[in-house]
């Protein structure tokens, strides 16, 4: 009985020494990178199976849903995208305008300064609920997913495009229009108490 | 004084020697295990990554030397050192060609049994002085291994000495080739004393040496705590065994001793029953070709290349087995290795006896 259980160890250890020896010594060629959609993806079994990443690089979809990206243009500075994050990543300040600034390219009337517009991708989960909520869709995940920084802070994206002076600008000619219409009611209101 | 100098340069030899083996042997290992597994291993450090294990030991210099707060300081120190020396000093009696060993002892099988015993002190040392629980559980372990596969190993060995009949490993080594004094004959019927090669070592001139040669090589990978017998260091489940507090310098000795064990006790198994530094070619007709490859440099060459060989061997075991519950090994170790080494022990009896 012992010495069964011992020939039968020993023939199937040396069934898999022969699978090990075989992988051994099989072709070491590199691997051959195709993307998921290949027919043959699951088929590669000769050679190592090694991506060898920053020369090699497995292609991913063109829609892939990575790296968020902002088209500044279009946004109207709404705000949904920060209030639905689950993590706060996206932080935005917005400048109401004097008039309207213009038009998306879908047509929706621009009434916001963006005048910070960071969304930090360390923190983001990539659940991708701000670009569902968007409603002019500048909001969008990319193909990007690769960012390497030495600093923690580069890994906030900033992507307003008005500077300090603008900023500043824009909210004296906010405050300035503020104070006119508020000495306006004022005025109002003093002339119909005076009617009275 | 000379005689000083010429041992101290035998000394730090041997050292450097085993250190470059450690150096190539953890290299191979992590390159084969990569082959085995369909990966590249290291590529990135100098070409094909041969100077990572280089880069590993700068790390390993450059390290902080931790002691635990509770651990016995005096033990946990020594350890390291004296597993390494244990295994060290079993170079000193083990030959590489003809006429060339250290020290040419004539108990020198003797010697070396005596002195790697003393690896399993140095192992409870560590276990015993990390005062930690996985460390002590796989001293315990090792040592429990370490001594009970010493039995069937031991047999195994007893079973070539009494073919030999001598303990001195120059004489066992040129018993195996064309420079034998005695008659050497090819499974006891075919004088090849003046043939040589391959038909005169003794896995062939005893047949019944060849299962002692399997029962050595899997005690011995038992002894050098090899996978499928690592449970000393079983890192599922002891973290890292007896070596789990160990960091720098200290980690390195206890690697660099595995690695010397790998190479000593495959370097015993091809001594005992490989031809040690005889050539596997024998002499044909006026074809006189273990002639020709008998020498000193042809001798380290053959040693050299058939231990590598040995040692390839077990990386492949340990790359391809899984481990074996600490039940399995004993049972193995004193219902299978053992009373099949005792049958060997008889047979080599009754070779030497009727036969040769």
């Amino acid at each position: 009985m012992i010495f069964k259980n011992a020939i039968n160890g020993f023939t199937t250890a040396w069934k898999g020494l022969t699978i090990t020896i075989r992988h051994l010594f099989a072709s070491n060629a590199k691997r051959k990178v195709t993307p998921m959609s290949d027919n043959n993806y699951f088929k590669q079994l000769e050679g190592t199976n090694t991506i060898q990443y920053p020369a090699q690089k497995l292609e991913v979809p063109e829609v892939g849903r990575y790296q968020l990206d902002v088209e500044i243009d279009d946004c109207i500075v709404c705000d949904l995208c920060a209030k639905i994050c689950p993590v706060d990543c996206i932080d935005i300040e917005a400048i109401k305008a004097t008039e309207a600034i213009g038009q998306t390219s879908d047509g929706t009337t621009k009434r916001l300064y963006a005048a910070k517009f960071d969304i930090d991708m360390a923190k983001c989960m990539y659940c991708g609920l701000c670009t569902i909520v968007c409603p002019t869709e500048c909001i969008i995940m990319t193909n990007q997913y690769d960012r390497t920084v030495f600093e923690l802070k580069d890994l906030t994206y900033e992507f307003s495009e008005m500077t300090a002076e603008e900023a500043a600008e824009k909210r004296m000619l906010l405050e300035k229009q503020t104070a006119e219409r508020q000495a306006a009611k004022l005025a109002a209101m003093q002339k119909k108490e005076g009617d009275a | 004084m000379s005689f000083y100098i010429k041992y101290f340069i035998i000394a730090v030899g041997l050292f450097a020697f085993s250190g470059l083996f450690a150096l190539f042997g953890v290299y191979a290992e992590r390159k084969i295990s990569a082959f085995i597994q369909d990966r590249l291993g290291p590529t990135e450090t100098g070409k094909y990554g041969v100077l990572q294990t280089l880069a590993d030991v700068l790390k390993l210099l450059i390290k902080e030397l931790i002691v635990p707060k509770a651990a016995d300081k005096l033990l946990f120190m020594l350890a390291p050192a004296i597993i390494f020396i244990a295994v060290y000093m079993g170079f000193a009696a083990i030959p590489w060609a003809p006429g060339i060993a250290p020290s040419n002892l004539n108990l020198g099988l003797y010697y070396i049994f005596a002195i790697l015993s003393i690896e399993t002190l140095g192992i409870l040392m560590a276990g015993w002085g990390s005062n930690n629980k996985y460390s002590i559980l796989g001293a315990m372990r090792s040592a429990a291994q370490i001594i009970s596969y010493e039995i069937p190993a031991g047999f195994a060995i007893i079973s070539v000495v009494m073919i030999a009949q001598t303990l001195n490993l120059q004489t066992i080594s040129a018993q195996q080739g064309i420079l034998s004094a005695d008659k050497a004959s090819f499974l006891g019927i075919w004088d090849v004393s003046a043939n040589g090669g391959i038909l005169a070592w003794n896995i062939f001139k005893a047949p019944h040496l060849i299962i002692a040669f399997i029962i050595y090589f899997i005690a011995s990978l038992a002894e050098s705590n090899r996978a499928p017998f690592d449970i000393p260091e079983a890192e599922s489940e002891l973290v890292a065994g007896f070596h789990t507090e160990y960091t720098g310098m200290r980690f390195a000795f206890v690697f660099l001793a595995e690695y010397s064990m790998m190479f000593l006790v495959s370097m015993i198994g091809v001594i005992l029953f490989l031809g040690a530094w005889n050539t596997p070619l024998p002499n044909i007709g006026s074809l006189k070709l273990a002639d020709w490859t008998t020498g000193i440099v042809w001798g380290i060459g053959w040693t050299v290349i058939k231990v590598l060989l040995l040692v390839g061997v077990q990386m492949w075991i340990r790359w391809t087995l899984p481990r074996l519950r600490v039940d399995q090994l004993m049972n193995l170790c004193w219902k299978v290795l053992t009373p099949l080494a005792f049958l060997c022990m008889l047979i080599s009896g009754i070779w030497r006896l009727w036969v040769m």
